[in-house]
């Protein structure tokens, strides 16, 4: 209760009631978050039963052009997919693959950031060498390579069902460097600082002092990280399968998705393309916004 | 009319939590050729007087009501662009750092050509002349040489020289210099200010010296107006204001700064700035959790610390080679000894090495020769924390940083909790809670602080935390490194009170390390000077104060701020009070 | 200053090994190289032959050796895919990746820099709201998917541009150009405005970032106390002081566009290294790959180089340190 309490007379909850953005960007994303989860229980069809698709009613468009048909609001892809269906459907593979690749890359470059920044010497030496080389490569770059080997290794009828885990792994590893340097630059900060130097005083172990004192005091930036992280995880994944290296079309995200419209972008079959297009672009957008304002709120002498 | 009125000034800066005004109705007046001080404690305002004359008042800053007028002519409601030209011009502005004032990627003499042409309309010759020229005035040697340098290529001293030549370039009727000497060494502020004071004899310009430094106020100015809360409780005189105080603020702000000339065994008039629980009554160590810590055996009849031949260095660089690699050696074979119940000084300016004495102490730093003995244990021989941990116990530490010394996601009952559970020193849950609320109140914040987290006190409270949890091990030996050095003076009268009646009432050993000469003179027995990591001297206080052998050590005690005129009024109520 | 120099070499020639190693790992361990060259009639002698000859044998640093010393000759063998020599694939599709890098480069930085210092100075004006609410969806707005809606609005809609392709290039001793003739320049403008948008972006934010941070410094506070006019505040002292961050965080943008143009480049089907990579990906042409890798490599190095050289140009307090 005196938790809560505290937390509605901070500052921070003060900044994101007060800042309509937030507000909107904030009611946007949980509202695009819960929409994928109960994708089955929303979405008027099941775009994986191959039992129900329809070949007649392909490329069919939207509801309020020529030729739509109530059924299929956004219209039709090529294999008669319902456009609505498999944007929701879609959302929840991204938000999957966005989740779970910064989990992961949180996860390594947190612990990696707080053992180079506390331990210092070889260790903080090896970690940031390998971050160094890793850092002068774009991330989308060693996803795509992550991406490329696991074709080489991965047994042909493997690939498609690890196809997500494939991408998880990929990204989360093209991100954790920008993590572990923040911690470990914060970790460095704070383990100079007098309060760490008084627990090892009283005697308390390393692993105690980086839990209990140095994480606590590391984790607002890469709160901060995470979130515009997020963003740009969904941005790869989409990037990627569109690209046609990411989910297979089987099981579709947004990025598959769009991959699959564009081949029908110049026979004027534009709303496959576009519609997970939007809810794309909503979804980054919110948690971008969502992003800068965090930023900005944790970060008061930036604004 | 003077040459710079500020009249019922005020400033406010609006919150979401309300109104907050810095400045609350002041007015002080300025004649040509005159110095005044405005003097006050963190949060008095005194900078965001100097802020609103200049006319850069930091966002959302505002001022409420009252008039500046510069030789008659209001100047606080004028348009920014006729500000901007009275700016330099008229008004100029001295900062405190040097180091962050000047523009790191200009020369010295293309930001002084760029003043002197904005303000002045001179061709770019005649611009850079007066530039040189103007360094020459504040004492820079070779200014012909040293105008082409980068900022980077001169020391602390010489960059506050060029930030004055900076002020004066459009030989301006006003300045105002905000903490003018608080960065710098202090050999090199004697230095400053003598330069300052003569600039303004020589040139009749009217200055304004925004200082917490009562050494400063006494050293150059004319007048002095006492900042307290917003508002000017006391102006007059300098010798007036130093000698012979009215205002209790006053009274209390000079009792608390220590005196470099006598010792005093407490600090008079302390209670007057920061509301602190009444304290309770001495506790008898008998029947007190406290005094528990007397169960440590006696082991040995020597002193109770004991450094031998002691010596660290730090490697430079990280050569692969050892013969490329570089040390430092920040300590060399210092030894020497404190007796139980005795307090001993370590005084050395920045870099002597005094810090990491007490950090190869704690074990915090392993040595590289010689050894620490603590009560007849050779403790650098340990190697497990099984043994270390009893020593641990004994031995506790105050740091100077109050700000960085307590973890500010830790509320304050596990702050202080933390060491008592780690070394089992209570049973239950209960009474770790009940020790912790006693300690808290024995420090003078009150029990109710348990609760609370670091962010909500301020830097003297935050001080009385981590004396709490320093004696949560119930330890024998005491380490204050430098723990007033970022108080205001009248906090750290309170605090060095506290930590002589805790020594008193514990019979606790101390080792007390500090840049300041009076504050030791104040708090040891026995006083040990260093220089670059090296212990030149050792002496009993007294005798140390009055007959220094050494000549470093003579240096620096005439390097102490000169009160003069400073008043024996305070000490007469100190009489009373203690007799 | 020299001894700096020679140490960032240094450095750069670690990263282009440990960068060569790993491509090297990719086309000796990922697949079988024999497997991948021949085809199904192949018998085993034959293929113990193909083994020997390409020195597979051989033990490891042997290998890699011979590979960093063939790499150092742009030689990365023979694609599995195209059956021809990956140097001359990625000689044909040099000029067309860097050709349209470096117009992005140039268009991300004559338009983010401005505009950053506009929304620097003037942050509650109109404008700047409207560049950081623009920068905000560019952000967020995925490369291809800005590229497949300006192909829909400019290429299906209005028809006023290509959509595909480099249009007519003009070929100059061993390099091709498409900024020579008139359908070359209108093809390049859809992928080159894709490509810079989002680093413009990105560089536009830095700017700004940074150039408010100097803003609230205590020289600049002391400009402002000496009566200098806003415009020698800005442009003479926090402009400048705002580049040595930016130059190097631009520096590595700059880099990664290099990368980016993989994505615009199958959007558009320019015919560049990085439609050549995507390609090599989806059907495992590991020399390609590793070729592709290693001239990455190069580009970041030589980048970064440039980078530390203009930080020597920027900030005198690096040049007298060394020096002295």
């Amino acid at each position: 209760m005196s938790f809560l309490s505290g937390f509605t007379d901070s500052d921070l909850w003060h900044s994101f009631i007060r800042t309509p953005t937030a507000l909107v960007s904030a009611l946007l994303t949980l509202i695009l978050i819960a929409g994928a989860l109960a994708a089955p229980l929303v979405a008027p069809h099941n775009p994986f039963d191959l039992a129900s698709l329809d070949i007649m009613s392909a490329h069919l468009p939207p509801v309020w052009m020529k030729d739509g048909d109530p059924a299929f609001l956004l219209g039709t892809d090529d294999q008669g997919r319902d456009v609505l269906s498999a944007i929701f459907y879609g959302a929840r593979i991204s938000l999957l693959v966005g989740f779970a690749s910064v989990l992961l890359a949180v996860l390594i470059g947190v612990t990696l950031g707080l053992v180079s920044g506390y331990l210092g010497g070889r260790a903080d030496a090896a970690i940031m060498r390998v971050a160094d080389v890793q850092l002068s490569f774009p991330a989308i770059l060693i996803a795509l390579l992550i991406d490329g080997v696991a074709r080489g290794v991965l047994p042909r009828e493997a690939q498609e069902h690890m196809a997500v885990y494939v991408l998880v792994f990929a990204i989360g590893i093209s991100n954790w460097v920008q993590y572990a340097r923040t911690v470990r630059g914060a970790a460095m900060v704070e383990s100079r600082k007098e309060y760490v130097q008084a627990a090892r005083i009283i005697g308390i172990g390393p692993v105690a002092i980086l839990w209990r004192h140095i994480l606590p005091n590391v984790l607002g930036p890469v709160l901060v990280i995470a979130t515009i992280n997020l963003a740009l995880a969904i941005i790869t994944e989409a990037t990627l399968s569109f690209l046609g290296v990411g989910v297979p079309p089987t099981t579709p995200s947004l990025g598959t998705l769009i991959r699959i419209g564009n081949d029908y972008l110049f026979s004027g079959e534009w709303w496959i393309s576009i519609f997970p297009g939007v809810v794309l672009v909503l979804l980054v957008l919110s948690v971008n916004l969502l992003g800068d304002w965090l930023r900005d709120a944790l970060n008061p002498k930036l604004r | 009319m003077a040459l710079l009125d500020v009249e019922n000034l005020s400033v406010e800066f609006p919150s979401r939590r309300g109104t907050f005004v810095a400045v609350n109705g002041v007015t002080i007046a300025v004649q040509p050729g005159e110095i005044l001080g405005v003097v006050g404690e963190s949060g008095a305002g005194k900078s965001t007087i100097g802020n609103a004359v200049i006319g850069l008042l930091e966002p959302p800053g505002r001022i409420g009501a009252g008039q500046i007028r510069l030789d008659g002519q209001r100047i606080d409601d004028l348009d920014d662009d006729a500000k901007r030209r009275i700016r330099g011009r008229r008004v100029s502005m001295i900062f405190q750092d040097p180091q962050t004032s000047l523009d790191p990627l200009q020369t010295i003499e293309s930001q002084l050509v760029e003043t002197i042409r904005v303000h002045l309309g001179l061709d770019h010759r005649a611009a850079q002349a007066r530039a040189v020229d103007l360094l020459r005035q504040v004492g820079i040697p070779e200014p012909e040489l040293r105008v082409k340098l980068y900022p980077h290529q001169f020391s602390g001293g010489m960059r506050q020289r060029v930030v004055i030549a900076l002020a004066l370039c459009a030989e301006p009727e006003v300045v105002v210099a905000d903490e003018p000497t608080t960065a710098l060494d202090v050999s090199i502020q004697a230095q400053i200010l003598t330069l300052l004071k003569r600039l303004c004899r020589d040139k009749r310009v009217g200055m304004i010296v925004i200082t917490h430094d009562m050494g400063v106020i006494a050293e150059i100015t004319d007048r002095v107006a006492v900042m307290y809360r917003g508002k000017v409780v006391e102006e007059g005189p300098t010798s007036k204001i130093l000698g012979d105080p009215d205002h209790p603020y006053t009274r209390a702000l000079i009792g608390a700064v220590p005196r470099p000339d006598l010792r005093l065994h407490r600090f008079p008039y302390v209670d007057y700035i920061e509301g602190i629980a009444e304290k309770p009554a001495a506790i008898s160590l008998k029947d007190h959790w406290l005094g528990r810590s007397r169960d440590f055996q006696r082991r040995h009849d020597g002193p109770l610390l004991e450094l031998r031949d002691l010596s660290i260095r730090f490697p430079l660089n990280t050569a692969w080679l050892e013969r490329n690699r570089r040390y430092v050696d920040a300590v060399k074979g210092v030894s020497f000894a404190i007796r139980e119940g005795e307090t001993f000084g370590l005084v050395g300016e920045s870099g002597s090495g005094k810090s990491t004495i007490a950090r190869l102490i704690t074990q915090l730093y392993r040595p590289s020769g010689g050894s620490v003995v603590f009560d007849g244990t050779d403790v650098t021989a340990l190697k497990r924390d099984r043994d270390l941990n009893p020593f641990r116990r004994q031995i506790q530490m105050v740091f100077q940083d109050p700000y960085s010394s307590l973890n500010p996601r830790m509320r304050v009952l596990d702050i202080v909790a933390e060491p008592i559970r780690f070394h089992r020193l209570a049973g239950s849950r209960a009474e770790v809670n009940r020790i912790v609320r006693d300690l808290l109140d024995h420090v003078g914040l009150g029990a109710k602080a348990a609760e609370k987290y670091p962010h909500e006190f301020s830097g003297g409270q935050r001080q009385r935390i981590v004396i709490a949890r320093a004696l949560a091990t119930r330890p024998r030996f005491l380490i204050c490194d430098e723990p007033t050095s970022a108080l205001d003076v009248s906090i750290q009268a309170q605090i060095l009170n506290l930590l002589k009646d805790l020594q008193e009432e514990l019979r606790l050993t101390m080792l007390f390390i500090s840049h300041d000469l009076p504050v030791i003179r104040q708090m040891c027995d026995r006083v040990g000077v260093m220089r670059f990591g090296q212990l030149l001297e050792v002496a009993p206080t007294e005798e140390l104060f009055v007959s220094p052998q050494h000549p470093y050590t003579q240096e620096l005690l005439s390097l102490m701020p000169n009160f003069r005129g400073l008043t024996h009024r305070g000490l007469d109520v100190e009489d009373r009070a203690t007799g | 200053m020299l001894t700096f120099i020679l140490h960032r070499l240094l450095q750069s020639v670690l990263v282009i090994l440990a960068v060569a190693l790993i491509a090297f790992s990719l086309f000796r361990y990922v697949g079988d190289p024999v497997n991948a060259m021949t085809g199904q009639d192949t018998t085993l002698q034959q293929r113990e032959e193909l083994r020997e000859r390409l020195g597979l044998n051989d033990p490891f640093l042997v290998q890699y050796g011979r590979f960093v010393a063939d790499a150092a000759q742009a030689e990365f063998g023979i694609s599995y895919r195209h059956r021809r020599p990956v140097r001359e694939l990625l000689a044909e599709r040099l000029p067309a990746t860097l050709e349209l890098s470096i117009v992005s480069m140039a268009l991300a930085l004559l338009l983010g820099i401005p505009m950053g210092v506009y929304t620097a100075l003037k942050p509650k004006g109109i404008l700047s709201r409207g560049f950081m609410s623009l920068s905000l969806v560019g952000v967020s707005l995925p490369t291809f998917l800005i590229g497949i809606l300006l192909i829909l609005l400019f290429g299906v809609v209005l028809r006023w541009l290509p959509t595909f392709g480099r249009g007519e290039v003009v070929h100059l001793s061993g390099w091709t150009t498409g900024l020579l003739t008139k359908s070359g320049l209108q093809s390049l403008i859809l992928p080159a405005f894709t490509l810079a948008l989002f680093q413009m972006t990105l560089i536009m934010r830095l700017v700004r970032s940074e150039m408010l941070e100097v803003l609230r410094t205590d020289f600049i506070k002391f400009c402002r106390a000496r009566g200098l006019p806003s415009r020698l505040v800005h442009f003479r002292h926090a402009l400048k002081n705002t580049l040595v961050p930016v130059i190097t965080i631009t520096g590595l943008q700059l880099g990664s566009i290099i990368a980016f143009a993989i994505i615009t480049e199958s959007v558009f089907q320019w015919p560049g290294m990085g439609l050549l990579f995507i390609q090599a990906i989806t059907t495992v042409d590991i020399p390609v790959m590793a070729a592709y890798l290693c001239m990455v490599a190069f580009f970041f190095v030589v980048i970064n180089l440039v980078v530390d050289l203009l930080y020597f140009a920027v900030d005198p307090r690096l040049r007298v340190r060394r020096a002295a």
